[in-house]
């Protein structure tokens, strides 16, 4: 890939693309994977308040586990995730368990 | 403190900064930049000193912020947010600027306790219309673990190393609060990572406040690589912080002080505070305190809490 | 219609420093960052007075220090806001971080520097020290010679500031200029709005449009980025002269990036800068030309960017001729800063004209007319690649 040249590159140094950090896929950081066990989940929110990567995602939807209705399940985006763990070791109910990654 | 946001349900679910930006995994800052942005929202323009957050946020040509976004030196903040405030003053007097705007200045302990000192207190004493978030992480974390002026007493850094004759930091933190309350600006509060309800309500009430002047938010934000701690702890340490009393929040608002729970509770009564060694024993960066240095700050604790209460009863 | 050169005239007598600020107010400027030094300080007195008036709607904001006053209209210029600070002598050292900023990030601030000397010892007098100092900051630098040109170049470097999208500044001599009342023809302040209208700019914090600006780049853009600046720097001489002339036919004033004095058919040419040198140096050349010597003078109006090819020009057929500092290139090659510019564009450009080093004038030593024409005896007298230490008790 070649890189932009000097009439190519905005002045100033200045980024006009917001959130343009999603192009570096940080996921590869990761030595431990979180997995999350949807059917351990109650939903309290807490991995996703507190993952410093914002790659838990919160899913809207109608979600039965167990015989419980949930408007919502949480899916870990992989891509960015750098394994750090925090989702696992706040969550309440030990939902998250963190795996060496393959 | 106003609650707009009684329960972690009610806190703001869009993000207005991306994943992919370059922090350490487990960064206690980064997830306070995460809900800085989400609770102040897309009318805000962030000023960043420079540091951890400003270095791994905006490597050119990628940023994390999505919102508009200016670094310009490390002890500046304040002064660059004061100029786009008048800016905005001025322009929309002139009909070229229109819509509620906040300017939020975002710095890091080296960037407000120390170099920005000066600029963020001819902030205050102008009454600019900025609120400003002090993220504590104790020491010079960008340049590797360097001592600042919110370094706790006996704490290792780099340049406070665990010699034969000396053991870490001599000298104590500073009390920036009490620097900023000096000012008598309309709202100053404390807030930590692990309490991010209470966090987000007072980030919301600090910036309908900055109607009147300058506010200011001073959030407790571990740094595992910093603090010497499994990258996993980062809450916990944060919350540890706050239940041994270590960082006790509380807030200034109009000239009243008021401690938060869990502080309130804490400094009510004595038996539900944590022992101060339970924050310690966990990061490495404490690893060489002894029992009488471990007391020693554990009455320092005490008597912040008392100090606390007290003007909280004025 | 009515243009701007049939209306009526207002002049006034004004030093150096006011008629900076009458250029401010006739700007429109929107954020003025404020902060005493001497000699700078009655520009920001007045412009506070305009706005306490309601005679200028901006919004002063009374840093803490230089260095704040700086950034702070870095932010107010990058939040879109036409912008004005000044400072002096070590207001400008201590701002000189956020200089290399401003450029970098591209924002049109104009700042006036009546010059001053550094510290050690503390002097509060005049010459280039300071101004000198700033020579690689990226910013566009002119050096004014009157109240008149002050005011004209303050207006002047906002269109061009606004058109490159680069800093500049509009130093002149302090305390002998920015003390001394002369007479100011001010213009019209509708005409110069007309004259500066309000553009947009890529460079703009706007929360519909979020930017990131001040970012870190690594070795794989720094480069690049930092080359703009060149290039646009560079590129700024052809704006200066273009706004130069079009403010000439507008207000009736222009000055070029040179002014020339009897070089026509001159054999020596003292170069120098700033209201004090250049008036002195005409002097002389008239008492030169009386005793027989074809001399000249040339003062560089603007310092940055270097106006090389014209200084090579006018030096490429001349005998000698010799540079007048009023700063000291501690331990350089040449003892004077502008010295080594100016042999350095005649060495780019294969010109070997014999040339004197004068350095004089320092911490506002008194510089008489005298001494100019010893220039030119001396000059005639054929020395040449060496510094001369002028008025110094050696």
């Amino acid at each position: 890939m070649s890189l932009p040249k000097v009439h190519e590159i905005p002045i100033g140094g200045i980024i006009t693309e917001p959130g343009s950090s999603r192009r570096n896929p940080t996921g590869g950081w990761r030595s431990l994977k979180p997995v999350l066990h949807d059917d351990r989940c109650i939903r309290c929110r807490i991995c996703w308040m507190y993952c410093p990567e914002g790659t838990i995602k919160e899913i809207k939807g109608e979600f039965v586990v167990k015989g419980k209705k949930y408007q919502y399940k949480y899916e870990i985006d992989y891509t960015y995730c750098k394994g750090c763990g925090i989702c696992a070791h706040e969550c309440p109910v030990k939902a998250i368990e963190m795996v060496p990654e393959t | 403190m106003k609650v707009v946001f009684k329960t972690v349900w009610d806190l703001p679910a869009e993000e207005l900064f991306a994943s992919g930006h370059r922090a350490c995994a487990g960064c206690g800052p980064a997830i306070a930049m995460r809900w800085l942005t989400k609770v102040a929202g897309p009318n805000t323009i962030v000023v960043n000193a420079t540091g951890c957050m400003e270095v791994t946020t905006t490597q050119y040509p990628e940023t994390a912020w999505m919102v508009p976004y200016l670094h310009v030196a490390f002890e500046n903040a304040a002064a660059a947010a004061s100029g786009i405030e008048a800016a905005i003053k001025t322009l929309r007097r002139k009909g070229l600027w229109s819509g509620k705007t906040n300017v939020m200045v975002i710095a890091g302990d080296g960037g407000t306790y120390d170099i920005g000192l000066q600029s963020l207190s001819g902030m205050l004493e102008r009454g600019h219309r900025v609120i400003y978030v002090l993220y504590d992480n104790e020491a010079y974390m960008n340049t590797g673990i360097q001592r600042s002026g919110s370094t706790p007493k006996y704490a290792w850094t780099t340049t406070t190393p665990v010699g034969k004759a000396i053991r870490g930091k001599i000298q104590r933190k500073k009390d920036i609060m009490g620097i900023v309350v000096a000012h008598r600006p309309p709202y100053a509060a404390t807030a930590s990572i692990s309490n991010l309800v209470d966090l987000s309500n007072k980030l919301k009430t600090a910036l309908e406040y900055t109607e009147e002047g300058p506010t200011f938010l001073h959030i407790l934000a571990p740094c595992p690589p910093g603090w010497r701690y499994p990258e996993e702890r980062t809450v916990e340490v944060a919350r540890l912080a706050v239940e041994t009393g270590y960082f006790p929040l509380w807030e200034y608002d109009h000239g009243k002080v008021r401690l938060n729970p869990p502080t309130s509770a804490i400094a009510a009564d004595p038996k539900r505070r944590r022992p101060l060694k339970e924050f310690l024993k966990i990061q490495g960066r404490f690893a060489h305190l002894t029992d009488a240095e471990i007391e020693e700050l554990e009455k320092d604790v005490v008597a912040n809490l008392e100090y606390l209460a007290k003007l909280a009863s004025l | 219609m009515t243009t701007a050169l049939q209306k009526a005239r207002t002049v006034l007598a004004l030093t150096s420093n006011y008629a900076a600020a009458y250029a401010v107010k006739a700007a429109d400027v929107d954020v003025v960052a404020v902060y005493p030094i001497t000699p700078q300080t009655t520009i920001v007195e007045k412009i506070a007075e305009f706005v306490d008036d309601g005679e200028l709607n901006a919004e002063l904001i009374h840093v803490e220090s230089e260095h704040s006053a700086m950034s702070a209209v870095v932010g107010a210029a990058a939040a879109g806001a036409r912008v004005f600070t000044a400072t002096s002598s070590q207001g400008l050292e201590l701002m000189h971080e956020v200089l290399h900023i401003a450029s970098g990030l591209r924002l049109p601030i104009v700042m006036a520097v009546p010059a001053r000397a550094l510290s050690a010892p503390i002097s509060i007098h005049g010459d280039y020290s300071d101004v000198m100092n700033t020579r690689d900051t990226g910013w566009i630098t002119y050096i004014a010679a009157s109240a008149q040109e002050v005011y004209d170049t303050i207006i002047q470097a906002y269109k061009v500031a606004e058109t490159v999208l680069l800093p500049a500044m509009v130093a002149y001599d302090g305390f002998l200029m920015s003390h001394t009342t002369e007479p100011v023809e001010l213009n019209d302040e509708e005409e110069v709005r007309r004259f500066l209208p309000r553009k947009d700019r890529p460079n703009v914090l706007k929360p519909e449009k979020p930017i990131t600006m001040g970012a870190f780049a690594m070795p794989d853009y720094y480069y690049e980025i930092k080359y703009q600046v060149q290039e646009a720097l560079l590129g700024s001489l052809k704006v200066i002269e273009e706004v130069d002339r079009e403010y000439g036919r507008t207000f009736g004033r222009s000055y070029g990036v040179l002014q020339t004095y009897r070089v026509e058919d001159a054999d020596y040419i003292v170069v120098a800068y700033g209201g004090a040198s250049f008036g002195n140096a005409r002097e002389a050349v008239d008492a030169a030309r009386e005793k027989g010597i074809k001399a000249g003078a040339v003062r560089l109006r603007v310092f940055r960017p270097f106006p090389a090819d014209y200084i090579a020009k006018l030096l490429a057929d001349v005998k000698a001729f010799a540079v007048v500092d009023r700063a000291i290139a501690f331990g350089g090659p040449a003892g004077g800063p502008v010295f080594a510019e100016v042999v350095t564009a005649l060495w780019m450009r294969g010109i070997d004209t014999p040339g004197l080093s004068i350095v004089h004038g320092i911490g506002q030593r008194s510089m008489y007319v005298e001494d100019f024409v010893k220039i030119f005896e001396m000059l005639k007298d054929g020395e040449k690649s060496k510094v001369v230490y002028m008025g110094l008790r050696l």
